[in-house]
């Protein structure tokens, strides 16, 4: 049945494709796998944030009965790295050591158990060094050596400047220029599930099953470090406890229980402790940031000036990335004509940090949401009034190049407003409400690796009436098969249920770059979109045919087609064509501005959000309650609403972990909180409830206009929640998450007569060059 | 086979009864229920998400009362009734706790999902009409990363409905 909508399937609350197998325990995660013979690996890691190895002595590890192998960093001397600029990671370190939990050997034993006390039996010989721990000791000379030994000056890592506009004659020009420093702690993803991967070795050919996000990036690692042709590679995804971006790295242990696998002929398998799961992290970049700004008498924003500079951990990961991107999102919310963006990201002897949900960009997006509601204040204005009167508008270019199509700022703002009634809000001592806004990619326009190729690719399979799609995108809980089942089910007049799946296995599944950057929907969508159009039109045709009727009279739907049922109709077209395969795929459009970095930031299209956070504060205990969250997000066209509000909603949820509780952090090279315990994220007990606004504008390129839902929700949330204690309490909190401690203190200082804030009271001086000079775009061009 | 069994462990053979069947196994002695349920008797939908009883997701039902798997030795519960997530459904009509999950999306990877879904089907089955708060409270030693909690509390609440 078609439904007001137009659709048959697509936007109803659909059951998950996959949710009996989930709620049943019958999902097959990597660790829940044990083929015959399965032999256990674990891993020996650094207990010394920056040193040396001198020696590695694995002879009485070897010796030990159980023990069938041992590896070290001699066995697995390539260099690999998600991103081609920064191939600086061994799968086992040999030489030198650069945070606590870095991997310098491994066991494949019979037994866990035997495995681990081999790893005991192991004697590394280090030369300890001076660790470097902080963004400021990173800028400084280091007192031994550097960590990695490229980059510079001394720990810097990266330095971006980018300039786009008259940036000094906007600033001249406003009557209103402020600054501000906020500081953004980092956190982890904490997935429930432990990285798990399982390797075997038969006929020459390599097979890995993995918890990742991404088999294709795997597998193009797995090829480099074992110098193995890919065709001889298989990697698949298993099903997948939890990624949010922690698992969208090629990891140290995929590789080494690859690598014992082909040594010891038999299964080898290893699944992280959860403590190593901490050490594994590329999580949540801490984030120090400036940014100036300068505002007509009205408060339109005529110039900003943002620094960022982030702390890398100790290897590159996606951190190069992870820079441009604290740069470029500012302007496809708010129209700012001149803009002058420079970033450093550097190394420190910590666990890696990469992309968590957002990707680099809830940081900026925090310090810019609260840096416009003070200049609000300043003008008497309400943050929001300010924040309207400079929304971008739909079919834009922004002056850093980024292509706005749909764009639903206005519609989530009005919805998030009336619904929490925040212009109306009850003044109450301890009690306040906080507004912010968002957007985020719908998929990065460019690829990890420079390639010509299509971001994704589906196979549609059609024989006897049973429908197969393949495609390598990965399923992480966000339901992308379901995407997959819904777009093919809505172009066949079948219900999801019917599509059988074939997914992530880089064996038998077309290309999909996998699940991050929210590109599934939007990409793998397309490709579905097109290989089941062109499906729809060879059984159209042949029923046509049989029937003698024009085929653009044949009503495709409720299992079938025209005066014949689906089954028949498959019949009728493979009597006709042959084998029934049809394929689709996706690239994004050429987006990328002409300025060199301009790869990061373009995406085909924008999500936008919302969020109004009702809390209150306690001025004694610091203690933050938030009592509601409201959440507006434009999702273009919500494919399955259900799981569409389960993004949304999770995404809230991460979102208030991240302002009020979560965090990375260190002593004395020291993980503080290796532990799910210590590490605090929210309960149940913890979490308000969230009332959720899908807005859909409709999006001229997503498959029936559908953009990203997993990512943008989350950036409103922790400026929301700053913003919202500072209306409950008269202070601000610039620094992230927002614990009762900096709270009280900020209190303290606000009764002192001092300024009524806690947060980082400068920016270091950083050697930033003198920035790339970038045209804008013309005038009305898109 | 080299060194298979060389390590001198303690072992004890126990029956336990886990979903309605006995079994007699072969353990060494210091094997958590969780590994004995996931390795021995290749009960796999019960997950592990820390192993030191911190984030609930091991949860099984003793005698009808949520327990952390990781932190309880088989002998300390022989003869004692084990409910697993796959003793869960009545053959293949899901347990109604399990349809509300399914319908309402309260499994998003799903990882979580087993244990949440013994812990509540624990609470409902000593308090059919808990309030949201009441079943919040029974969770919360339960942790989730993916769907916020609110689909499970909407899926706990709908099946109690349905149960009533």
């Amino acid at each position: 049945m078609t439904e007001p909508n137009g659709f048959a399937v697509v936007g109803k609350p659909l059951p998950r494709v996959d949710s009996v197998a989930k709620v049943t325990g019958r999902s097959v995660y990597a660790d829940d796998m044990l083929p015959a013979r399965t032999l256990h690996c674990k891993i020996l890691r650094s207990p010394h944030p920056h040193a040396r190895i001198l020696a590695v002595d694995t002879s009485a590890a070897r010796r030990m009965p159980g023990v069938l192998a041992v590896i070290t960093g001699a066995d697995l001397p390539i260099k690999f790295g998600i991103l081609p600029v920064t191939q600086d990671e061994r799968a086992l370190e040999h030489e030198k050591v650069r945070y606590v939990g870095d991997p310098i050997a491994a066991v494949a034993a019979t037994e866990e158990e035997i495995a681990a006390a081999a790893c005991d039996a192991i004697a590394v010989e280090y030369e300890v060094l001076e660790p470097v721990m902080s963004i400021e000791s990173a800028l400084a000379e280091p007192k031994d050596e550097r960590i990695q030994d490229y980059g510079g000056p001394n720990n810097i890592h990266k330095l971006v400047a980018l300039e786009f506009g008259d940036v000094d004659g906007g600033f001249a020009r406003a009557e209103h220029v402020r600054e501000d420093v906020f500081f953004f702690q980092g956190n982890t993803h904490l997935p429930m599930e432990q990285h798990s991967a399982l390797a075997t070795y038969v006929d020459g050919k390599l097979t890995l099953w993995s918890s990742t996000q991404v088999v294709h990036y795997v597998h193009r690692a797995l090829a480099k470090v074992l110098e193995m042709p890919m065709s001889r590679i298989r990697v698949i995804g298993a099903a997948h406890g939890g990624g949010f971006g922690g698992k969208t790295d090629p990891f140290a242990h995929e590789i080494i229980v690859s690598k014992l696998a082909i040594g010891t002929g038999r299964p080898v398998k290893c699944t992280l402790t959860r403590e190593e799961v901490f050490y594994a992290h590329r999580g949540r970049h801490p984030v120090l940031m400036w940014v100036r700004t300068g505002v007509s008498g009205e408060g339109k924003i005529l110039a900003m000036h943002f620094r960022t500079a982030l702390d890398g951990g100790a290897y590159g990961s996606y951190g190069v990335a992870s820079t441009f991107y604290t740069g470029a999102l500012q302007t496809v919310t708010y129209d700012i004509p001149a803009y002058r963006f420079e970033g450093c990201r550097v190394f420190t002897n910590k666990p890696p940090c990469g992309p968590k949900r957002g990707h680099g960009t809830p940081q900026p997006r925090f310090a810019l949401e609260l840096h416009l509601d003070k200049i609000a204040h300043e003008l008497g204005l309400q943050g929001v009034e300010l924040k309207q009167r400079n929304f971008i508008r739909p079919m834009t270019r922004t002056v850093n190049w980024l292509r706005v199509t749909s764009c639903g700022l206005e519609e989530c703002t009005e919805r998030v407003m009336t619904a929490s009634g925040y212009m109306k809000r009850e003044r109450r001592a301890g009690h306040g409400m906080g507004f912010a806004i968002s957007s985020y990619l719908s998929g990065a326009g460019t690829a990890i690796y420079w390639n010509d190729m299509p971001h994704s690719e589906v196979q549609i399979k059609v024989d006897r009436g049973g429908v197969t799609a393949y495609c390598g995108a990965m399923d992480i809980g966000q339901g992308s098969d379901s995407v997959l089942a819904t777009i093919v089910a809505e172009e066949l007049g079948l219900q999801p249920a019917d599509i059988r799946l074939v997914t992530a296995d880089t064996d038998t599944t077309p290309i999909d770059l996998g699940s991050y950057s929210s590109r599934v929907t939007f990409m793998a969508g397309n490709a579905a979109l097109e290989a089941a159009r062109k499906m729809r039109a060879l059984l159209v045709e042949a029923v046509a045919a049989k029937t003698s009727k024009d085929p653009e009279t044949i009503r495709v739907g409720d299992g079938r087609m025209g005066e014949v049922s689906f089954e028949e109709a498959s019949v009728l077209a493979e009597a006709r064509f042959g084998t029934l395969t049809t394929a689709g795929s996706y690239t994004p459009p050429k987006l990328a501005g002409p300025y060199k970095g301009s790869g990061v930031g373009p995406s085909p299209a924008y999500s936008y959000s919302a969020c109004v956070v009702d809390l209150d504060a306690d001025a004694r205990s610091g203690l933050v309650k938030v009592n509601k969250v409201w959440i507006a997000h434009d999702v273009g066209r919500a494919i399955n609403p259900l799981l569409v509000e389960g993004q949304v909603e999770g995404s809230v949820y991460m979102g208030l972990g991240e302002a009020l509780m979560e965090e990375q952090a260190f002593r004395k090279g020291l993980h503080k909180w290796p532990s799910m315990l210590e590490y605090k994220s929210p309960t149940f007990v913890d979490m308000p409830e969230v009332q959720t606004f899908l807005v859909e504008t409709v999006d001229p390129e997503g498959p029936y206009g559908a953009k990203e839902a997993g990512q943008g929700p989350l950036l409103p949330v922790p400026p929301a929640v700053c913003a919202a204690v500072h209306d409950a309490l008269g202070i601000w909190i610039d620094e992230v998450p927002a614990t009762p401690e900096k709270v009280v203190e900020a209190l303290r200082r606000k009764a002192k007569g001092e300024p009524p804030r806690y947060g980082p009271s400068r920016f270091p001086t950083i050697p930033f060059p003198d920035p790339i000079k970038a045209e804008p775009p013309a005038h009305g061009q898109l | 086979m080299k060194g298979e069994m060389a390590r001198d462990v303690e072992r004890l053979v126990l029956a336990l009864d886990v979903n309605g069947e006995r079994t007699e196994l072969l353990l060494p002695v210091h094997k958590t229920l969780l590994e004995v349920l996931r390795e021995d008797m290749r009960l796999t939908g019960t997950k592990h998400g820390c192993e030191l009883g911190e984030c609930g997701t091991c949860t099984v039902l003793v005698d009808g009362a949520p327990q952390l798997s990781c932190l309880v030795l088989p002998v300390q519960i022989e003869g004692r009734r084990v409910t697993t997530i796959e003793g869960m459904a009545n053959g293949s009509v899901l347990h109604p706790l399990q349809q509300a999950f399914v319908e309402l999306g309260a499994a998003q990877c799903g990882y979580c999902t087993p244990g949440i879904l013994l812990a509540a089907r624990s609470l409902l089955d000593g308090r059919p009409r808990p309030t949201r708060e009441e079943i919040g409270e029974a969770l919360a030693g339960n942790l989730c990363r993916c769907t916020g909690y609110a689909k499970i509390l909407d899926a706990v609440e709908l099946a109690a409905e349905r149960m009533a």
